[in-house]
């Protein structure tokens, strides 16, 4: 049995994003829940699976006191970071599909600006980075940019990647951020200013790095079966899977650590679409850093590997260029919650529902997480 | 672990139950490598199941530290206080000559490139114990 078209996103919900919020991340996550619920024209005592992605705030249990749910039937938890909500797509579409649940709650929340919960110390208490925090943390490899930077480095070597092309990411990015009124980003840059922001992690300009920010997302996937009595477009999960790296506790020690977990995955959601590359009308692509959309754009072939900054150059990813990517501004302008804001705005823009930077008759879109170090993860999407 | 205790509070190396022998030989200046005791396969860093044959038995091997530059990230943003007074520092990756790599942090001025041969020593100078790499002469 294959996932295809068994299940559809029939909900979505955000809050604002915004940097210093006073609500705690699970009554962010909250919101958004509600939100998602309400726009896929349920009640909360409607769903009965429930995926608090990561477990930074809210848990399943979280979820059925607050709700009341009666009887929930599915849970589950995926700690993979910023792949966990696409993961949790695939989790989703094939409870559903198999008949365990109806409709499955997606959600996250975070608050970062609260206390010293800064990038360098989160990931040190998360197991999934225990070599890291072991062997590499002592020396000075504390936070996210520093354990990336090493692999961005090694593409610049071997295939002349360069700084620019970093920038042409970062550019289109907050250019759609422009667009969007739930973006915490509000000023244009240009590839200059890119090139002139700090240094963080060299070859990481401050510009190549996603934000830190608060906010809660939440999304409803729901069996297809019951997504026709729903209020909203239809928008169906065509193809999705999960892969993840070699050596995918340590960069270190990848036998290539230009590879990532999402070059497996990819062949998988493409064959279970039953779409080419040239299908794909739109796409969100998860930006912790400005290299790792080029990184993942090559292993999902829609270039070869080491021509992911050629590909990018000239527009080719801004709105009126031939790939529209990251829309909403993406984690690099728009807001960091792991990346379900992306596929929210996949959903939006598959509805119609994408305001000033609606792709135009957009029909097919992909979606992509990327988490930890290198675990991936992609979604294909399509109108009904 | 006092010879690991650090006295400008940069975070401090917790060995595991398995690591405990690998940080005790860091200690007195010493690489070891886990090694599998049955196929003869390194592994690294340490875990409990050799990945070629499965077996749990083990015997940690002394290593030169020699390898080659596999990649490298100057650091200009302290993301830990107890790093501030560094900036800035560089990290190196290195395929040590075993076949596993290894980080640590490079001494070696501006020049870098992969494939450049180098040598890595355990230092306690400075109070924390730290892995560093530096050009080897041809």
């Amino acid at each position: 049995m294959s996932l295809k078209d068994k299940a559809c996103v029939t909900g979505i919900g955000e809050t604002t994003y915004m940097r210093g919020s006073t609500q705690t991340a699970f009554e962010l996550q909250l919101a958004s829940s509600l939100k998602a619920i309400d726009d896929a024209g349920l009640k909360p005592t409607d769903i009965d699976g429930v995926i608090p992605v990561g477990i930074v705030s809210g848990t399943a249990d979280d979820f059925i006191e607050n709700f009341g749910i009666p009887d929930l039937r599915f849970s589950a938890v995926i700690p993979h970071g910023g792949a966990s909500p696409v993961m949790a797509l695939q989790a989703a579409a094939a409870a559903v599909a198999a008949g365990v649940c109806r409709h499955v709650l997606i959600t996250f929340g975070r608050n970062v600006s609260m206390g010293s919960n800064k990038a360098g110390a989160r990931i040190h208490n998360m197991p999934q980075f225990h070599y890291v925090t072991e062997f590499e943390y002592p020396m000075g490899a504390i936070a996210p940019a520093q354990l990336y930077a090493p692999m961005a480095r090694r593409h610049m070597e071997l295939y002349g990647t360069t700084v620019q092309q970093f920038g042409e990411v970062a550019v289109a990015c907050r250019e759609h951020a422009l667009l969007n009124g739930n973006a915490v980003m509000k000023k244009p840059i240009t590839l200059e200013d890119h090139f002139n922001s700090r240094m963080i992690s060299d070859p990481f300009r401050l510009l190549d790095c996603s934000l830190e920010s608060d906010g809660g997302a939440a999304v409803i996937v729901s069996a297809a079966a019951c997504a026709n009595d729903t209020p909203q477009p239809k928008v169906y999960i065509s193809g999705v899977a999960e892969g993840h790296p070699d050596s995918p506790g340590s960069i270190t020690q990848r036998p290539d650590m230009t590879s990532l977990g999402i070059g497996k995955a990819a062949k998988r959601a493409f064959e279970m679409a039953g779409v080419t590359h040239a299908d794909i009308d739109v796409t969100e692509i998860y930006d912790c850093f400005t290299y790792a959309v080029i990184r993942q754009l090559e292993d999902m072939g829609f270039c070869a590997k080491g021509e992911g900054g050629a590909f990018v150059e000239g527009g080719r990813l801004k709105l009126g260029g031939a790939l529209p990517t990251n829309t909403h501004g993406g984690l690099l302008s728009q807001a960091h919650v792991w990346g379900l804001n992306h596929v929210i705005e996949l959903v939006r823009q598959l509805r119609g529902q994408g305001g000033a930077a609606q792709v135009e008759n957009a029909k097919v879109g992909l979606v992509t997480g990327y988490g930890d170090m290198g675990d991936g993860a992609l979604a294909i999407m399509r109108k009904a | 672990m006092n010879s690991l205790a650090n006295p400008i509070a940069k975070p401090i190396v917790q060995p595991s139950p398995m690591t405990q022998a690998f940080w005790d030989a860091a200690g007195q200046g010493r690489l070891v490598l886990q090694t599998c005791t049955s196929c003869g396969t390194i592994r690294h860093y340490p875990r409990l199941l050799c990945t070629h044959c499965y077996s749990q038995d083990y015997f940690w091997k002394d290593s030169p530290g020699m390898g080659a530059v596999h990649s490298w990230t100057h650091c200009h943003h302290a993301f830990h206080p107890g790093f501030a007074s560094e900036l800035p520092y560089t990290l190196v990756t290195v395929d040590l000559d075993e076949g596993v790599r290894s980080l640590g942090i490079w001494k070696g001025g501006d020049q870098l490139a992969m494939g450049m041969r180098v040598q890595g020593r355990y230092d306690s100078s400075r109070g924390s114990l730290e892995w560093l790499f530096e050009p080897v002469s041809i």
